[in-house]
């Protein structure tokens, strides 16, 4: 049997996202996006267009733009709210800590893979 | 189809209130959410969890469970030919479904909604890929079985077998979107996405972090002190690499541009850390010239110690 191929897509093609994208990839109504802004949970890092939108805490949601490493994080806290009720403070907190866990996976992994690990090297032979 | 308890899943009694399942649920949803737990069978037990507190929270949904008798755990049975009427048409081919797509047109009212368009579900599924195939990038063949509702309320389980191209770039732990491959809209809603978790299977030789990638160099005392140029593998083939006169244990040779491509230009880069290693038995002729060189050195390894009294 012949399988059809489909072509596995990045999660974004750009190495920013809008408030409309972050919507559709994570599933949490604008509202409650602009809401973990507001708590400082979720930052965004400028907007759509910088001439004469003024400051990035003046420019209207929607002209704001994400970095778009943030969107597993927003998947994650999308889950959480899901299958905890959680409220959007305890979201931005929930998301916070997510974060650091993450950023500490991170930087475990990266040490572990500095360690000679002998037993799967060098008895090898 | 096979019986599952859900008031035993949640460890409740049949009678318990609303209240006391909600609490049930977060108890368990703590403990074993595949976000927060570190039990690793923790996903498997939240999505039982899960399911259980999805039909027993809602009302309606809670009656049409209990409707369906006691059965054991694991049981095969059918629901009674006058089941699920009054919950849409309840138009069910029993046989290919799971108990959890029986509730589903419940609480969220899918089907129940009209003409109202509902975009399809969105699936998420791990990817193992080797690193060998994060270099190449790769074809996946992914086998699924999924819920497909028919918006009147009705649902089976169809095989979604297709292949997936997993482009070169990928790192482990990277997510990937397949649009349009999640569950269909209704109503003219638009499909779901199927999102791919990428993890990278362990390798006998390569640790990836990012689009690096780091190599344990065995190297015998003699090659660490003297200098040598050895053979190391990488993805594309042996190289040869040259270590320099006087590598320690846990130095990190850099081969630049040996790792993991990037998405768009440019790769990773591979690291081979040095690891001095020495022999299980030793030839006698090795044996009197590391005698002879133990003797004749000046060497202190321990010099940064405190000097003791010898005794």
């Amino acid at each position: 049997m012949k399988l059809e191929i489909t072509d596995a897509e990045w999660l974004c093609e750009r190495p920013e996202v809008s408030l409309e994208e972050l919507v559709e990839l994570s599933g949490l109504s604008p509202e409650l996006l602009v809401e973990l802004v507001e708590y400082g949970a979720l930052a965004p890092t400028g907007t759509i267009s910088a001439a004469g939108a003024g400051s990035r805490t003046e420019a209207q949601p929607m002209q704001w733009r994400f970095a778009s490493d943030c969107v597993i994080a927003v998947q994650t806290v999308s889950r959480l709210r899901d299958d905890f009720d959680l409220d959007a403070n305890a979201l931005s907190v929930a998301m916070m800590l997510v974060e650091r866990i993450r950023g500490l996976e991170a930087q475990l992994q990266e040490l572990q893979s500095h360690l000679p690990q002998p037993d799967r090297q060098v008895r090898r032979e | 189809m096979k019986y599952k308890d859900y008031y035993e899943i949640l460890g409740v009694k049949r009678d318990a209130s609303a209240d006391d399942i909600r609490k049930a649920y977060r108890r368990l949803a703590r403990k074993y959410h595949p976000d927060v737990s570190e039990d690793p069978r923790g996903e498997e037990k939240f999505k039982d969890v899960s399911e259980a507190y999805k039909t027993l929270k809602d009302p309606e949904a809670r009656a049409a469970y209990d409707n369906l008798g006691k059965h054991r755990p694991g049981e095969e049975f059918r629901p009674p030919p006058d089941w699920g009427q009054g919950f849409g048409d309840g138009s069910f081919s029993s046989e290919d479904i799971d108990l959890s797509d029986l509730f589903a047109a419940f609480g969220g009212g899918r089907g129940r909604q009209g003409a109202m368009p509902i975009p399809g579900q969105d699936f998420e599924v791990t990817a193992p890929i080797s690193i060998e195939e994060a270099w190449r990038g790769t074809e996946l063949e992914l086998n699924l079985s999924v819920p497909e509702y028919d918006g009147k309320g009705g649902v089976r389980r169809v095989p979604l077998v297709f292949k997936a191209r997993i482009p070169k770039g990928v790192t482990d732990g990277e997510k990937l979107r397949l649009p349009g491959k999640g569950g269909k809209g209704l109503n003219g809603g638009p499909n779901g996405s199927l999102y791919l978790n990428i993890a990278f299977k362990p390798n006998p030789l390569f640790r990836a972090v990012g689009h690096d990638l780091y190599l344990d160099l065995p190297l015998a005392p003699w090659e660490a002190a003297l200098g040598a140029s050895v053979e190391v593998p990488t993805l594309a083939g042996s190289v040869r690499l040259k270590i320099p006169p006087g590598t320690n244990s846990g130095r990190k040779l850099r081969l630049s541009g040996r790792g993991l491509p990037r998405r768009g230009e440019g790769e990773g880069d591979l690291f081979a850390i040095a690891q001095i290693v020495v022999p299980d038995t030793l030839t006698e002729r090795e044996q009197a010239l590391l005698k002879e060189l133990a003797a004749a050195s000046k060497f202190d390894p321990r010099k940064a110690f405190p000097k003791g009294d010898g005794k």
